[in-house]
């Protein structure tokens, strides 16, 4: 069972902002999302290597060749807020 | 009783690699472009842009691997490192975790722990009156950076001092220049290096607390910031505190360190296999291509030049690792048209005007080859001065002149009648007329005070102009007083 600390422990990591109300039930969901994955520990898997990916695709790279960038309005104008030539935002110190 | 204590460092060295375009889009790289004017939906995070690893920053990070004897994993993947800040705009880093693409190895005396492939972040520009990063508002993001290859080179625990940390780092430095694979450049942040610093009681085999020294963007600041840091640490000991364990920020101004709590407290990345990218499959057609790309490296360059040249360690090291002086040394060497059996002696005597006297009337990391001295020049001047067709007085003012306009030291001796006395009848004369002009000097001389010879030496060379031997005229006092 995920306890309360670890619950805000992990929604600061994910910059959420929990109401208190939010917190026991985000504990019990999270729980269950863990049980429900923890049941593979049931198997015997010494002598399975982990998946890292589920279709073994490997060597797909990519020449070293430029491709046409995006124009820079277009770019900006994705921006909620824009500062002369960049993307402003509110600073991570603040 | 104060307690002698033996730091311990490991670096973390990222250098950003010299392809054309990004980690994983085709975004060309930027060296100064207009802010946010090299980006597509891939490296500005935009939601269904998939991500293709760039297949030449994959043959040059094996290159580092080889070069630093690492072992290359057949089998490699990405992972992402998750975390929130504004220069990442997926939210998360793509770079690799307990599967990289090298592991162990060793560069002279230090060993190597791993080396791996990611991407850069964007650059903030942080908005604030005082523009230090903690008295700013708000932030401009450029996002041309962002995506940029990386490679992290991470080494073990092995140095034991500021000194050594910067030396290593300067061969790592040429090393990784002389592969090609970076402009290596710490003021342009193409190389960046972030220090992990303990400290432990001599003799104790235990290693302490160890903290990490961020960012250090030149070689002196990394000498600064680790002596500062050690420094720190043996205080706390020493007053019966404990380190704790933090990253720190060096400021060279002050000399303050302070502690650096921004990115994520926690260190809780929550890494997982990056499943946008496939894993990277090292054939055999990608490591013989990267074999085959690899230069002769330093080491085994000032092993060559001492091997087969016969040159002192001292001079083989010097041009091993400033590529540019080594080049230029080798290229004045074929230049030389005949292979003696003084050949030894000859290819010494030029390592010494190169790496010397050249190297002196040079801008800091000048090339040579960028100089008005070409190759030819330097090794007919230094066949010269080696077979005292000149002094090495004249020979030195013939380099000032070479250095500045160039030309054909043969020409400029003749010219500026710089030929030197042979040991004849001129010299003689006047090394002559020197003895009665420094009657004194002569009588201590004859006294049996060799060291009085100054006076006699310095009138010949004022009436030569500097174009007398200093042997020969030495040899000639003594004669004539003898």
């Amino acid at each position: 069972m995920i306890d309360r600390e670890e619950v805000l422990h992990i929604a600061r990591l994910a910059r959420l902002r929990l109401g208190e109300e939010e917190i026991e039930p985000m504990a019990r969901e999270l729980s269950a999302v863990i049980e429900h994955v923890a049941k593979i520990g049931e198997l015997d898997l010494r002598d399975t290597a982990p998946t890292s990916h589920v279709v073994e695709v490997a060597g797909r790279l990519r020449a070293d060749e430029p491709h046409q960038c995006l124009p820079r309005e277009v770019v900006l104008a994705q921006a909620p807020a824009v500062s002369g030539e960049g993307f402003l935002v509110p600073s991570p110190q603040a | 009783m104060t307690t002698t204590y033996e730091p311990v460092i490991g670096l973390e060295i990222h250098v950003q690699l010299l392809t054309r375009t990004k980690m994983f889009c085709g975004c060309e790289l930027s060296f100064g472009e207009p802010p946010n004017t090299r980006t597509c939906p891939v490296c500005l995070g935009l939601p269904g842009a998939l991500p293709v690893a760039n297949a030449q920053a994959i043959h040059f990070g094996l290159m580092i691997g080889l070069a630093l004897d690492s072992e290359l994993a057949p089998r490699s993947i990405f992972h992402r490192k998750n975390y929130f800040y504004p220069d990442l705009p997926k939210g998360y880093q793509i770079s690799q975790y307990d599967e990289p693409l090298c592991r162990g190895g060793r560069l002279a005396d230090v060993r190597i722990h791993r080396v791996h492939l990611e991407e850069d972040a964007a650059k903030l520009v942080h908005v604030g009156a005082s523009g230090r990063i903690h008295a700013s508002d708000a932030s401009i993001v450029d996002f041309n950076r962002g995506g940029t290859p990386l490679a992290e080179i991470v080494t073990e625990p092995d140095l034991h001092s500021p000194e050594q940390a910067g030396q290593w780092l300067r061969l790592l430095r040429a090393t990784l220049r002389h592969l090609g694979v970076s402009d290596v450049n710490m003021d342009e942040g193409s190389l960046r290096c972030d220090a992990n610093v303990s400290v432990r009681p001599e003799g104790s085999r235990e290693l302490g607390t160890k903290t990490e020294l961020k960012n250090m963007n030149s070689f002196r600041f990394l000498e600064r910031g680790i002596r500062a840091e050690i420094a720190r640490q043996e205080g706390i000991l020493n007053e019966g505190g404990r380190v704790v364990q933090e990253t720190l920020h060096f400021d060279p101004g002050s000399g303050e360190i302070t502690s650096l709590r921004s990115k994520e407290q926690a260190h809780d990345y929550r890494y997982f296999p990056e499943p946008d990218l496939a894993p990277v499959a090292v054939s055999e057609t990608m490591l013989a291509a990267a074999r085959q790309a690899m230069p002769e490296l330093p080491s085994a360059r000032a092993v060559r030049l001492q091997d087969s040249l016969g040159l002192s360690a001292e001079s083989a090291h010097l041009l091993a690792f400033r590529p540019e002086l080594g080049d230029y040394f080798e290229q004045a060497l074929q230049s030389s048209p005949d292979s003696t059996p003084s050949a030894g002696a000859q290819a010494q005597a030029l390592a010494n005007w190169v790496t010397g006297e050249l190297a002196k009337r040079l801008a800091p990391e000048e090339s040579p080859a960028d100089s008005k001295v070409s190759p030819e020049a330097i090794t007919v001047l230094s066949q010269m001065a080696a077979e005292k067709q000149i002094s090495v007085g004249a020979a030195r003012q013939v380099l000032d002149r070479l250095v500045a306009e160039g030309g054909d030291p043969r020409t400029l001796v003749e010219q500026e009648g710089l030929a030197a006395l042979d040991g004849g009848d001129e010299l003689r004369q006047i090394v002559r007329a020197a003895i009665a002009a420094n009657a004194d000097a002569a009588q201590r001389v004859r006294a049996g005070n060799p060291k009085a010879t100054g006076p006699i030496v310095g009138y010949v060379m004022r009436e030569t102009k500097g174009r007398a031997d200093g042997a020969e005229v030495t040899r000639l006092i003594a004669e004539l007083l003898g």
